[in-house]
């Protein structure tokens, strides 16, 4: 039960982990931007030992990290294979009967799949590392300069984490409502995917009518504390942007600043190869 | 500060039901006591906790707290009744906003505008009023129903009420949850603060100094525990179920036995049997 609380939390005491999570977010955000700029394998290896390092600072097992790649196996399978087979390009590897497979398709299918792993691995750490209330809190901040446009951003940051604490109690009561309808003979395991979610409609129904109750009983519960979307709050819980946080973004932007560099100024595989060639 | 009925009727709208759930009830409960609330379910008890922070206001009549009427639009003057008349709910889960516990006993003060400085400060008295210091920053979910109550009077207290509201908050506990709540609902009184309990559990009426007890709306019985438990035939009529312990001592004086008329717990009753050879 401790995922559904925590997500993927990995609690450890590191420096990454105590880092501002409003930092984090943006620096996820770069950093998925940054990925699409990357075009040599030079940089993405320097990408990877980027991801790799951070992991290490955050005291993140690799084999905790790659988890987190599984779930898109088969999707990076897919698109390299797709693109494996249906690139065109001028330097013809394979031909075999209608199989024709180019050098470019070779490349481009590797290099997709480099990205798609690296796309996957940076915002890891960053669910590896910051609990879901100071995701929360950091949207909340970040999101403020929305109030201008009169965006309710504290009611819907509150609402984020209501849903954060109301998951457990109501995967609780789902187990509870399906072993009640399987002692009275409903089956969930059988037939096919109709007949499955078929059978998921009686659990639905007072699920549903369940929550709306809680709802009701909550909002009830918050009149009594005194709380109004339009008065003034305190809030106990900052976010402290600290000199490490500086660093820590200047350390981000230089990483992602090779990756432009790269990209339009100095082609590292080119110079890696004449720097072979020269020798 | 008292809480003073004065002639309330109270009818759940129209289109909800039709039900009068509070009939001409005048009542005023005293600074400093502690007062249960008992009746059977149906009986209006929980209504009446909900008109006493203005909740519900009252169809017909007055409710006043430190003399001013819980009838109010203005959010600052009901904001003002609910940071003193503070109220906890029966389901412990259900009233809790945050996923961590200091947060969520920050949540009362931090609608009250209260520095954050002594927000920290109110966190760490109101966990140690209900005795789960260590608490602090775990989460709530793994937590007892009677230890998540605590958490949720903990939530109340850090908002420095001078009435507290239990409304039926043992009515989801094992017995142990409902004695934790209890010793924490006691040791409060004990510090000065005015409890109100709301419970259909006769033994709980037992701890308090008054015993108000209801029936369709209304008040049909009011005293000491000791007057009220005494009057059996009442007891009968309005479908109250005396602690076993207390049944069988009235049982025992009236089959001649020289007890004491008071009201025993298990332990007093059977040490006091023993003696009265």
């Amino acid at each position: 039960m401790h995922n559904v609380v925590f997500g993927q939390y990995y609690p450890s005491d590191s420096v990454v982990h105590r880092l501002d999570a409003r930092m984090k977010l943006l620096a996820v955000i770069l950093y998925i931007v940054t990925v699409f700029f990357v075009v040599d394998y030079a940089m993405y290896a320097a990408l990877f030992l980027f991801v790799f390092a951070v992991a290490l600072i955050a005291k993140i097992p690799l084999k905790v990290l790659f988890r987190t790649v599984r779930t898109i196996v088969f999707l990076v399978l897919i698109t390299s294979i797709i693109n494996l087979f249906f690139t065109q390009g001028d330097t013809l590897w394979v031909h075999w009967h209608f199989i024709k497979i180019y050098r470019e398709g070779v490349e481009r299918a590797i290099k997709l799949a480099l990205r798609l792993i690296l796309l996957m691995l940076f915002p890891s750490i960053l669910t590896l590392t910051t609990t879901p209330m100071e995701l929360t809190d950091a949207l909340e901040s970040l999101m403020s300069p929305l109030k201008l446009l009169k965006v309710p951003v504290h009611a819907i940051a509150l609402i984020m984490s209501i849903a954060l604490r109301m998951i457990p109690i109501l995967v609780e009561e789902t187990e509870k409502i399906m072993q009640a309808q399987k002692a009275r003979g409903a089956d969930f395991d059988t037939g096919g995917a109709l007949k499955k979610a078929k059978a998921m409609i009686p659990v639905l129904v007072p699920l549903f009518v369940g929550a709306f109750r809680r709802a009701d009983e909550l909002a009830l519960a918050m009149d009594a504390r005194c709380y109004s979307s339009v008065a003034k709050r305190t809030k106990y819980r900052v976010m402290r942007f600290a000199l490490r946080d500086l660093f820590a973004s200047l350390f981000c932007i230089a990483v992602f600043s090779l990756v432009f560099l790269n990209k339009y100024l100095w082609p590292f595989d080119e110079m890696i190869l004449s720097l072979f060639g020269s020798l | 500060m008292p809480i003073r009925f004065d002639n309330v009727t109270y009818a759940y709208p129209a289109e909800e039901s039709d039900l009068v759930a509070v009939r001409e009830v005048s009542l005023t409960i005293e600074d400093g006591s502690f007062v249960c609330i008992c009746g059977e379910n149906g009986s209006g008890k929980s209504t009446l906790a909900k008109l006493m922070n203005g909740l519900l206001q009252p169809t017909v009549g007055v409710v006043t707290v430190d003399g001013k009427t819980t009838a109010t639009e203005e959010e600052k003057e009901l904001f003002a009744i609910r940071q003193k008349v503070g109220m906890v709910f029966q389901n412990p889960d259900n009233q809790m906003v945050a996923s961590i516990i200091e947060d969520e006993i920050a949540f009362g003060p931090e609608n009250l505008g209260v520095p954050r400085e002594e927000i920290g400060e109110r966190i760490t008295y109101a966990l140690e009023a209900v005795g789960m210091s260590e608490h602090r920053k775990h989460t709530p979910y793994k937590l007892s129903g009677g230890q998540k109550q605590r958490i949720a009077i903990a939530a109340v207290l850090a908002m420095r009420p001078e009435v507290l509201v239990l409304d039926e908050s043992t009515a989801m506990l094992d017995p142990r949850g409902r004695a934790e709540v209890l010793k924490v609902a006691e040791d409060l009184h004990r510090q000065g603060i005015t409890v109100v309990l709301i419970t259909h559990f006769m033994e709980e009426a037992a701890r308090a100094d008054r015993v108000v007890v209801m029936k369709d709306g209304r008040v049909v019985m009011d005293g000491a525990p000791e007057e009220i438990f005494r009057d059996r035939e009442a007891i009968a009529k309005y479908d109250l179920e005396l602690p076993v312990a207390d049944a069988l001592a009235a049982s025992l004086v009236e089959a001649g036995l020289p007890l004491e008329d008071k009201i025993y717990g298990e332990s007093a009753l059977a040490e006091a049997i023993c003696r009265s050879k």
